[in-house]
């Protein structure tokens, strides 16, 4: 490690225009003749279109124009295309419905656009789009997953029977069934995984710009990976090719997965750009966003476990209900499934896994990825059960954990869905994570709480996790219809600086300055030499961009392969400069040394010669020193570890409150503590949201009822603890830096913790089960229910 | 937001004169309650009278056995003047709990107790002192002042210049906020006077609301246990997805017992 | 329409408005401050901070009009000559910030508390910070910067 290279918590070269509010968000750009668009929504989660007036809309000052689901038909305007194709257990593909930009006969959710007006003020749009008349045929609606798959549930789309869009299965039903035959016990459990909203500070945003002179658009976009939203555009929506649509994703306020997909608003204001030949911008309010973009989760599942005698797994056997909401986001079709079920063995050896998931079409907002996406639902299910596993057989929990994580001498382990974990070492989480809570003066704090009218339960979470998406081949046969690889440009520039352009996207997990890090690793450049481009798809080579904790782990691989060919590169220019061979040169500490001698060449020596080629091979070697890359993964990464989670639960009242959090994670190779820390924190605050606050609640007729900040409740500095977070390091055996990825496991390791703790608080008062978010009236009935049933 | 026509009137006297004069007008003082409303669409005044220049009304004197509290003073205000904090310590609190740090610095005694949020915090203070809400032409008495879900007996053009709060004993405000909103689910202020304990519940039901049971049991033993058996019904309580009705009466004992406590200091 | 005259950053502007103007469209449009933000339509999010009259408030709930005469600070003010104010610093120290969106309110919310409380409890950074949402940080981080940025606001930098 050197002082600014991998493993050094250096400050962020970012932070200084976020500090100085010189931050370039997508709402921040004013363009020259800029009009602005507003969409009009239905607020029926179910109707036919019977018409759209919009004629005194059209006269209304400053209205430029107003399009609807008919005008992007006559244009053919391409529907926005899933992602993932996910067969069904006979082998036949989902239902795969449109999804048009704009409504197209019939509105399927609340929040589903109908018409957009664009004006040359916001207001005068505003005002106009209160005066498009729209006659709606009132269709009963199917709110609520459960309900949905009732017969004779009002149906999303006709093509769907049962609302189902597909019904797929993973592992093997006839060894499971044989484990449950032969278990001595079997555990059972019936839970849901809470609806929740991303809710990114920053609301989404797109402003479309086209050039007549060029006959070509620019996209500004909110969005966590550019190309693919030029992919998607060029080959599916727009139909403009790809070297004539540039997109830019600026800063970005956080994503957290909403904004990975291809939304209708980027594809409307591009399109629109060139029908009333200005640039046209698209900002969400708050209340918008809540019906717009993308939610997460949403699981009704039962589960079953079976274990011996001893404590030892046998199987695990899932159903699984995924709510997609009205429509097929990008990625929705993937993340009940590939990014889910894969994930069932969790940290366990766990010899035989059947799962089936039946995804369902409901009248609400599509649901897609969101931090996690898949995988919390998975070990949400998995501590949950094995927690009740203790409790049934009389076993301490983390006994029974200890039992049947996968050992050190099992890795490579392969498990009963799918996935192969390369390395890790659950036993040290473990150990790591009750010493940082101080697990041996647990009964201590619990003592003290009660003196104050508290019951303090202790929770833990012992979870892996899939990600640095993915391997293309394994992603292709399982449905993606996409490669997964990541791409880096190394350009060194004639003084010796470096330009790093990536097609991963940073917002906010600080990838201009942990790729400058890896430079300043390989290279021995200073990290202020160093600048990281990326976001803009005339700048940088084709990349899938950032979710899914792939950026160190895919791109910074790419950079680092990249790096190395610059390496290369400068070795053959130093062997002539040196008059040796390259085979007889080490680059070491920024210098390429002849071996055993003194004879040293500096980089930025080489870099200048690269330029200016006056002493140089010119006859086996171009000038420059620019180097291109892409990594494709072999495989997914694990990280891993164990979360420990201490509540105290007020009895009178029900509020339960996370007073203490240790978590030790696995995630490979740091790059940066400072970051890798700042990560595990946000995951964390997401996790416990969802576990104590957050929840998106539809009624039964698909209405929302809590789309604001005033009913949906974000978690706030007062709601929170301090984190204690510990790395135990087994780098990922086959990348070249050896991350695993850090960006969602605060989201996936600690809802079960926390849920688990309340049940341990509540124990004694013979509560039993817990659902999400654990809120305080839930709670208090809980103990209530349990009064009566013990009375 | 509709258009509308501002004003910022020097004087009181202006001020009810614009409003009478405007029929569709409305008052504005730090704007925390009433621009939200006004950017959801949930109101269409046709003119705003800003308060911002009536400088006059955000005093804070002791008068008497009366805290005499201006009505454009802010909730920061309220929560960090030391008359208060010498006076009723227990509206320093109240002060200090309403939103957020921001919403405090903007947000006023006479804003909210004339917007009658049934959530606000101020309304339980007011009727649980025996609080006079003094206009430009009038007295009120709190128990007349709310009369229903954002109500009040003010007239269109009646614009509250004051609020005098009798001193009491001894005072205290517990609140249990709802999680998102940080309004009152349920806000117990309860006042030990000269006449009595009073005992006022604020975001349970459609206005703020006094418990005579609750009074006048505390009145005869000062202690949490005495709320033993008594109950607010349900029925008579407002219920959404945060906190049903029959948890609300819960939490109104509850709340009511600690607030017994934080008023004696004894547990 | 109305005309405003107000202080922003200790430079003056007049302007015309409609009165149904906010005072972070004036801040974001008119005067081009593109540093304080829009994040929520619900006056909760606290990403609209600013200070007025040396207070904190939240931008989105206010009109232009209200602030004429008055004087506005927001996170482009906060900087001297390039120089960061200890706030600012305090932030890139300690990683209180990732995608930095709410950052500009946060750090506005944080310098008023400590204009009063010139040394803050972690107790009360989390509670004053009620007003200012997060969604990157679990505010753990945000928490040590504005503690550290109080003290380096008591080291008499301002």
């Amino acid at each position: 490690m050197t002082t600014e290279g991998i493993g050094a918590a250096v400050l962020r070269k970012e932070d200084r225009r976020f500090l100085l509010g010189k931050g370039n968000y997508t709402d921040d750009i004013t363009l020259p003749q800029q009009t602005y668009a507003v969409f009009v929504r239905s607020m029926y989660a179910h109707a036919r279109i019977e018409k759209i007036d919009a004629s005194v809309a059209l006269a209304a000052p400053g209205v430029l124009a107003v399009f609807t689901g008919a005008d992007i038909a006559a244009d053919g305007l391409g529907p926005l295309p899933c992602g993932w194709l996910i067969k069904n257990k006979d082998g036949s593909n989902m239902v795969e419905p449109p999804h048009a930009a704009l409504a197209q006969g019939k509105v399927r959710h609340v929040g589903d656009p109908v018409a957009m007006v664009v004006a040359t003020s916001k207001a005068e749009a505003r005002a106009a789009a209160g005066l498009i008349d729209i006659t709606y045929d009132v269709l009963p609606a199917a709110g609520r997953l459960a309900d949905a798959v009732k017969p004779a549930a009002p149906v999303v789309w006709d093509e769907a029977p049962g609302n189902l869009c597909y019904d797929w299965h993973i592992g093997d039903p006839a060894a499971t069934a044989a484990a449950f035959a032969r278990a001595a016990h079997v555990v059972e459990l019936e839970l849901t995984n809470n609806r929740v909203a991303p809710n990114a500070i920053e609301p989404r945003a797109a402003i479309g710009v086209y050039d007549m002179a060029g006959d070509a658009y620019t996209l500004y976009t909110t969005s966590q990976n550019p190309h693919m939203i030029r992919l998607l555009m060029s080959a599916f929506t727009l139909h403009v090719p790809e070297h004539k649509l540039r997109v830019v994703a600026p800063d970005v306020g956080g994503g957290f997965g909403s904004k990975i997909f291809h939304y209708a608003e980027e594809l409307m204001v591009t399109w629109a750009a060139k029908k009333v030949g200005r640039p046209v911008k698209w900002t969400a309010d708050r209340s918008e966003a809540f019906i717009s973009d993308a939610h997460g989760r949403d699981h009704i599942s039962r589960a079953r476990l079976a274990l011996d005698a001893k404590g030892k797994f046998l199987g695990l056997q899932v159903s699984t209900l995924a709510n997609l909401g009205a429509y097929l986001s990008t990625f929705g079709s993937a993340v009940p499934t590939y990014l889910y079920a894969t994930l069932l063995s969790g940290p366990y050896d766990l010899p035989a896994i059947y799962a089936e998931v039946k995804a369902v079409f409901t009248h609400t907002v599509p649901i897609d990825a969101y931090r996690g996406a898949g995988r919390p639902e998975a070990s949400y299910l998995l501590e949950r059960l094995v927690d009740k596993a203790a409790r049934q057989l009389g076993m301490d929990r983390i006994e029974l954990r200890r039992k049947n994580l996968i050992r050190v001498d099992q890795f490579p382990y392969q498990t009963q869905v799918a996935l192969q974990y390369d390395t890790g070492n659950y036993q040290a989480t473990l150990d790591l994570a009750l010493e940082q809570i101080g697990y041996a003066h647990y009964d201590k704090r619990k003592a003290e709480s009660a003196k104050r009218g508290k019951l303090r339960g202790f929770g833990i979470s012992t979870y892996i996790e899939a990600c640095g998406i993915a391997p293309s081949a394994i992603a292709g046969a399982l449905g993606a219809r996409a490669g997964l690889y990541e791409a880096a440009a190394v350009r060194v520039n004639p003084t010796g600086s470096v330009t790093v352009f990536t097609g991963t996207h940073s917002h906010g997990q600080g990838h201009e300055t942990t790729f400058a890090q890896l430079v300043a690793e390989k290279l021995g450049v200073a990290l202020d030499a160093v600048d990281v481009v990326h976001g803009d798809t005339s700048r940088i080579p084709f990349g899938m961009g950032t979710y899914g904790s792939r950026s160190a782990a895919v791109g910074g691989s790419a950079l680092m392969k990249a790096l190395d060919k610059v390496i290369d590169k400068g070795k053959k220019i130093a062997a002539h400069l040196l008059e040796a061979s390259p085979g007889d040169l080490e680059f070491k500490d920024g210098n390429y040394r002849v071996v055993g001698t003194d004879r040293v060449k500096a980089f930025a020596e080489i870099a200048f010669t690269a330029y200016v080629p006056h002493n140089y091979p010119i006859e086996t070697l171009e000038p420059g020193l620019e180097e291109q890359a892409y990594y494709d993964p072999k495989n997914f990464t694990f990280p891993g570890g164990t979360h420990l989670v201490e509540v105290e639960v007020d009895p009178e009242t029900g509020v339960a409150e996370v007073v203490d959090v240790a978590v030790a994670d696995d995630v490979g190779t740091i790059i940066n503590p400072m970051i890798v820390d700042g990560q595990a924190h946000g995951g964390l605050a997401q996790g416990i949201g969802q576990a104590l606050y957050e929840e998106v609640r539809y009624d039964a007729e698909g209405q929302l009822t809590n789309g604001s900040f005033m009913d949906y409740c974000m978690p706030r500095a007062a709601d929170l603890p301090n984190f204690k977070v510990g790395n135990h390091v087994t780098p990922c055996t086959h990348n070249p830096i050896g991350v695993k990825g850090v960006g969602e496991c605060g989201a996936i390791g600690v809802p079960p913790a926390v849920i688990n703790a309340i049940i341990d608080a509540l124990t004694p008062l013979g509560v039993t089960d817990m659902s999400m978010p654990a809120t305080p009236e839930k709670i208090w009935r809980a103990i209530q229910d349990a009064k009566k049933k013990g009375a | 937001m509709k258009d509308f026509a501002f004003h910022r009137p020097a004087t009181v006297q202006d001020a009810v004169a614009l409003l009478r004069e405007h029929d569709g007008g409305k008052f504005l003082a730090g704007g925390q309650s009433l621009l939200p409303v006004l950017k959801l669409e949930l109101a269409e005044p046709s003119d705003l009278v800003s308060l911002a220049q009536l400088k006059e009304l955000r005093d804070i004197r002791l008068d008497g056995d009366k805290l005499l509290i201006g009505a454009l003073a802010t909730h920061d205000q309220v929560h960090r003047s030391p008359e208060v904090g010498k006076a009723i310590p227990a509206l320093a609190t109240l002060a200090g709990g309403i939103g957020d740090a921001q919403v405090r610095n903007r947000g006023t005694l006479g804003g909210s107790v004339a917007h009658a949020d049934p959530a606000a915090d101020y309304p339980a203070a007011l009727i649980g002192l025996g609080a006079t809400v003094i206009t430009d032409r009038r007295q009120i008495a709190a128990e007349n002042f709310f009369t229903g879900l954002f109500a009040t007996a003010l007239a269109h053009d009646e614009l509250i210049t004051a609020v005098a709060f009798p001193v009491p004993r001894r005072a205290a405000y517990v609140k249990f906020a709802h999680r998102a909103s940080k309004y009152a689910l349920v806000g117990v202020f309860i006042a030990e006077t000269a006449g009595g304990i009073r005992l006022a519940i604020t975001g349970a039901g459609v206005k703020v609301f006094r418990v005579a049971s609750f009074e006048a049991a505390l009145g005869k033993k000062l202690v949490p246990e005495a709320l033993d058996g008594l109950t607010v019904p349900p029925a008579d309580l407002n219920g959404d997805a945060e906190a049903s009705a029959e948890y609300r009466a819960h939490l109104i004992g509850v709340i009511a017992r600690r607030a017994v406590v934080a008023l004696t200091g004894k547990p | 329409m109305a005309t405003i005259t107000l202080k922003v950053n200790r430079q003056a502007h007049t302007l015309t408005c409609a009165p149904t103007t906010l005072l972070v469209e004036v801040l974001r449009e008119h005067l081009r401050l593109t540093g304080t933000h829009v994040g929520c339509d619900t006056s909760q999010c606290g990403a609209c901070t600013v200070h007025v009259d040396g207070k904190s408030v939240k931008s989105c709930t206010m009109l232009a009009a209200e602030a004429d005469g008055a004087e506005i600070t927001t996170i482009e003010g906060l900087a001297t000559g390039g120089e960061l104010h200890p706030m600012q610093a305090a932030f890139r120290e300690h990683h209180g910030l990732q995608c930095g969106f709410c950052t500009p309110g946060m750090i506005m919310s944080a310098t008023d508390l400590c204009q009063r409380s010139p040394d803050p409890s972690e107790h009360e950074v989390r509670h004053w910070l009620e007003g200012n949402l997060c969604r990157c940080t679990g505010y753990h981080n945000i928490v040590k910067a504005v503690r550290a940025g109080a003290a380096g606001m008591r080291g008499g930098k301002r």
